[in-house]
């Protein structure tokens, strides 16, 4: 018998490897999996069982329901509680799910801010039978909020640079690894505060395929659809009156472009130089530490008369300094965060006569004598609105301004409690950022019948 | 509006050596609907990807009318994706939802309020426009949504399984409309389906790829009456195309107890002493016992008017899958033996070897 080819191909098994690849379709699900919750999750969290899965998310009672600002989403999207975390809980299609499900632990793998993908859940029925549409679980970020939330009345220009620089790094870090978005939005990225700063975290990964590398056409389309979401929520923002007059949508839509060439060539292009100047090896590598990025492999050619240096770095990795506040103190910090602190580390070793104490010694006594200090000086009640980083970051700040302010060296404790009282007691909490009636913003975004279905 | 020619494109990815798609070569008229088809990893994707300027194309080209557009950036190409990012924003009215895009191209006020108008029409969406998304339907949205890609003009609509994210109700309606509104607006379209009934349903011409390498491009009707090889035969149409490999028996092949009559000439050019027959199985006819092949019924599944059976029969000692269609009102109970044997005039016969198609008609 020749080999003969039937249309049941659905039921090969999918490569997810596959370059470029979304999981087929199955026409049915496997007669097992009928009338039966089916969940796939790569750990075990026996609380998912508990969730009201056979209602159909849009009408699951509030007491389920964690109140989080929700992004513009064309599925619906609810937060629940789960365990000690929170869950955004998207309703989709089952291939979609999978696809960003297994996307997502990639991603993961390798290391790139995304949220972490919990389970991907069919087999959904009502008592009565009907079915109900699958779903794709994912935790939520600590502290990180959606652009919406991050302003309480009009989002500022300045805010709005940060949040693009934010995301272009991000769109840079996954297109080094080979991610094509192909719908890299405001809507789809969530922000933590970093130092002053934003680092962003991709959230949806349903149109992204990974390849061994990107073409240029790909990239400059991924941007292209960046800039013109972009433009779009910044339009939508000004429709509703929530950012700043002087803001031009158009014109700050093209910031991601510039923001991302510059970051791209300067951790990509092939520099040439004299054979004398060497010292541009490291002055490139030192720029590309100040970015965040370590080099991990570089080429270094000669041109055929010998007379040049070309210059390329191969592979680079973002987190030099959170790498290295790491090492030196198990401090897990964003990158900036991570910058500012070991600024002060250096300076508390300077100051303390401690340059020839070994780096490990003196970031030891950082810890103890500053950062812990100021960590457990701020009271539990005031514990969830902000990462312990960043109020760190905050109290060096305001220290920083208190000093400059009263032309002293305002001790630390007095910083303290100063950045504590006129600070921190008057911000919203971040950790779960919770809903009110009275906040414009994240009550539009968390109106429960905007979302596509 | 254009025509699209893929000529030789060939896409190797790096650190592979065969390519993910082969010299391909398909001519697109202006205004048609081309449907890739394929299964996983056939090379439809990338196909459209290459198109778009997603994939570099390491030989061959790729024209948008008579414009080399191989090396062109996307946003150049003058093409639309569609139903890449269909959220929509909620202070912006319909219009404006549909608009924004212009608006960022710095097309004129008038020229975008006209665009918008003419395509809210061709949508049903003129009485909308002034309104928010919220107070939309699910399908009002979606054709929203399709109105961003329609307003902006483009020469092609590229669209890679846009509605797989769609439940089967909306799935169904929306195909329709697609493909009724690209007819209208008159734009070339290249669809990309894994879903052979979609492909089907919706192309003007529909190729099908396999393993990178184009099989067949031809209209729905000529794929499915005149499968060029075996695989188009057993991958068009659903339940499949039965394939078997039968002996050639002197005036024919042997079906079973049966000589199905063939030509002598189209019998010659098979290699080897058996061919591969392929018969639908709208076009098996239950025979009387010992006529045609021996079929245990496993499955009856009953439509009304007919029912299909499906059952094996055995060939070489190796059991063999058979659907058949048969008259619903008399339908064979499961477990029953039946014989079937294929219309005269209606089989298809392939090259075992080859896999290619022996003659036009059998």
């Amino acid at each position: 018998m020749t080999e003969t080819y039937n249309a049941n191909w659905h039921d090969e098994p999918t490569d997810y490897a596959q370059t470029g690849k979304l999981p087929r379709i199955r026409t049915a699900p496997p007669e097992s999996a009928l009338g039966s919750l089916n969940i796939t999750a790569a750990s075990a969290d026996p609380e998912l069982l508990d969730l009201p899965w056979h209602i159909a998310l849009e009408e699951w009672p509030t007491e389920s329901l964690a109140a989080l600002p929700r992004g513009i989403s064309r599925h619906i999207v609810r937060f629940a509680h789960l365990g000690g975390s929170v869950i955004a809980v998207k309703e989709t299609s089952e291939h979609v799910a999978r696809h960003e499900y297994h996307m997502l632990r990639k991603l993961q793998r390798l290391d790139v801010p995304c949220v972490e993908p919990v389970a991907v859940i069919t087999g959904r029925t009502t008592p009565d039978g009907t079915e109900l549409d699958p779903v794709l679980v994912t935790r939520h970020l600590k502290f990180s909020m959606p652009y919406r939330a991050l302003f309480s009345q009009t989002l500022r220009r300045d805010t709005l640079t940060r949040l693009i620089d934010a995301q272009a790094l991000l769109l840079v870090r996954l297109h080094l690894i080979g991610f094509y978005w192909g719908d890299v939005s405001l809507s789809n990225t969530l922000f933590r505060r970093d130092a002053g700063a934003f680092a962003a975290y991709l959230v949806d990964a349903e149109t992204g395929e990974l390849y061994p590398e990107l073409s240029s056409g790909q990239r400059e389309y991924d941007l292209e659809i960046a800039r013109v979401n972009i433009a779009g929520e910044l339009m939508d923002l000004a429709e509703g009156g929530l950012i700043e007059e002087k803001v031009d949508p158009l014109a700050t839509s093209e910031l991601i472009m510039d923001s991302y060439r510059r970051l791209w060539t300067e951790l990509t292009a092939r520099e040439s130089f004299e054979l004398g100047e060497r010292w541009r090896v490291n002055a490139r590598i030192r720029r590309l530490n100040d970015l965040g990025f370590d080099v991990e492999e570089y080429v270094i050619s000669t041109v055929a008369d010998g007379s040049r240096i070309q210059l390329q770095p191969k592979v680079v990795d973002a987190g030099h300094h959170s790498r290295r506040l790491l090492r030196l103190t198990g401090i897990d910090a964003q990158e900036n965060q991570a910058r500012r602190l070991l600024n002060d580390m250096d300076a508390y070793r300077a100051d303390n006569n401690n340059l020839d104490v070994d780096e490990e010694i003196s970031a030891h006594l950082w810890v103890s004598e500053v950062f812990e200090p100021i960590v457990r000086s701020v009271p539990r009640e005031l514990g969830g609105k902000l990462e312990p980083a960043e109020v760190v970051h905050e109290v060096l700040e305001h220290r920083w301004y208190m000093s400059e302010r009263q032309d002293r060296n305002v001790p630390m404790a007095e910083a303290v409690q100063s950045y504590l009282d006129s600070e921190l007691r008057h911000r919203r909490d971040e950790a779960e950022i919770m809903l009110t009636a009275d906040s414009r913003t994240i009550g539009l975004d968390g109106d429960s019948s905007f979302p596509d279905s | 509006m254009a025509t699209v020619t893929f000529d030789q494109a060939t896409r190797v990815y790096p650190g592979t050596e065969k390519p993910a798609v082969d010299r391909l070569n398909i001519e697109i008229a202006d205004g048609e609907f081309l449907v890739l088809v394929g299964p996983s990893g056939c090379g439809k994707s990338t196909s459209l990807r290459m198109l778009a300027g997603l994939e570099d194309v390491n030989s061959g080209r790729i024209l948008i009318g008579d414009r080399d557009v191989t090396d062109v950036p996307p946003k150049d190409r003058d093409i639309a994706m569609v139903f890449q990012n269909y959220a929509l924003y909620p202070h912006m009215t319909v219009a404006d939802n549909m608009g924004f895009a212009l608006k960022i191209a710095g097309v004129s006020k008038e020229e975008r309020a006209e665009r918008v108008r003419e395509a809210a029409k061709l949508l049903d969406l003129e009485d909308y426009l002034d309104r928010k998304p919220k107070a939309l339907s699910g399908g009002q949205r979606q054709r929203v949504a399709m109105g961003r890609a329609i307003v902006r003009n483009p020469q092609v609509f590229l669209m890679d399984e846009p509605l797989s994210n769609l439940d089967a109700k909306l799935r169904v309606q929306t195909r329709t409309q697609i493909a009724s509104l690209t007819r209208r607006l008159g734009v070339t379209t290249v669809y990309v389906t894994h879903d052979q009934v979609e492909a089907m349903t919706m192309g003007d011409r529909v190729a099908v790829l396999k393993d990178g390498i184009l099989q067949q491009v031809d209209t729905p009707r000529n794929l499915y009456e005149r499968p060029k090889n075996v695989f188009v035969a057993g991958f068009i149409g659903s339940p499949a195309m039965n394939l078997l490999e039968l002996p050639v028996a002197d005036g024919g092949v042997l079906f079973g107890g049966t000589v199905y009559p063939v030509r002598n000439d189209i019998l010659d050019a098979a290699a080897g002493n058996t061919v591969t027959l392929g018969v639908r199985p709208e076009d098996l006819v239950l025979a009387a016992p010992g006529e045609g092949l021996q079929v245990e019924v496993d499955v009856v599944e009953e439509l009304g008017a007919d029912a299909y059976i499906y059952g094996h029969t055995t060939l070489n000692g190796q059991n063999h899958d058979m659907v058949a269609r048969v008259d619903g009102r008399r339908p064979p109970m499961k477990g029953d033996t039946v014989f079937v044997r294929p219309e005269q005039g209606h089989v298809h016969l392939f090259d075992t070897t080859s896999g290619a198609r022996l003659a036009e008609t059998v």
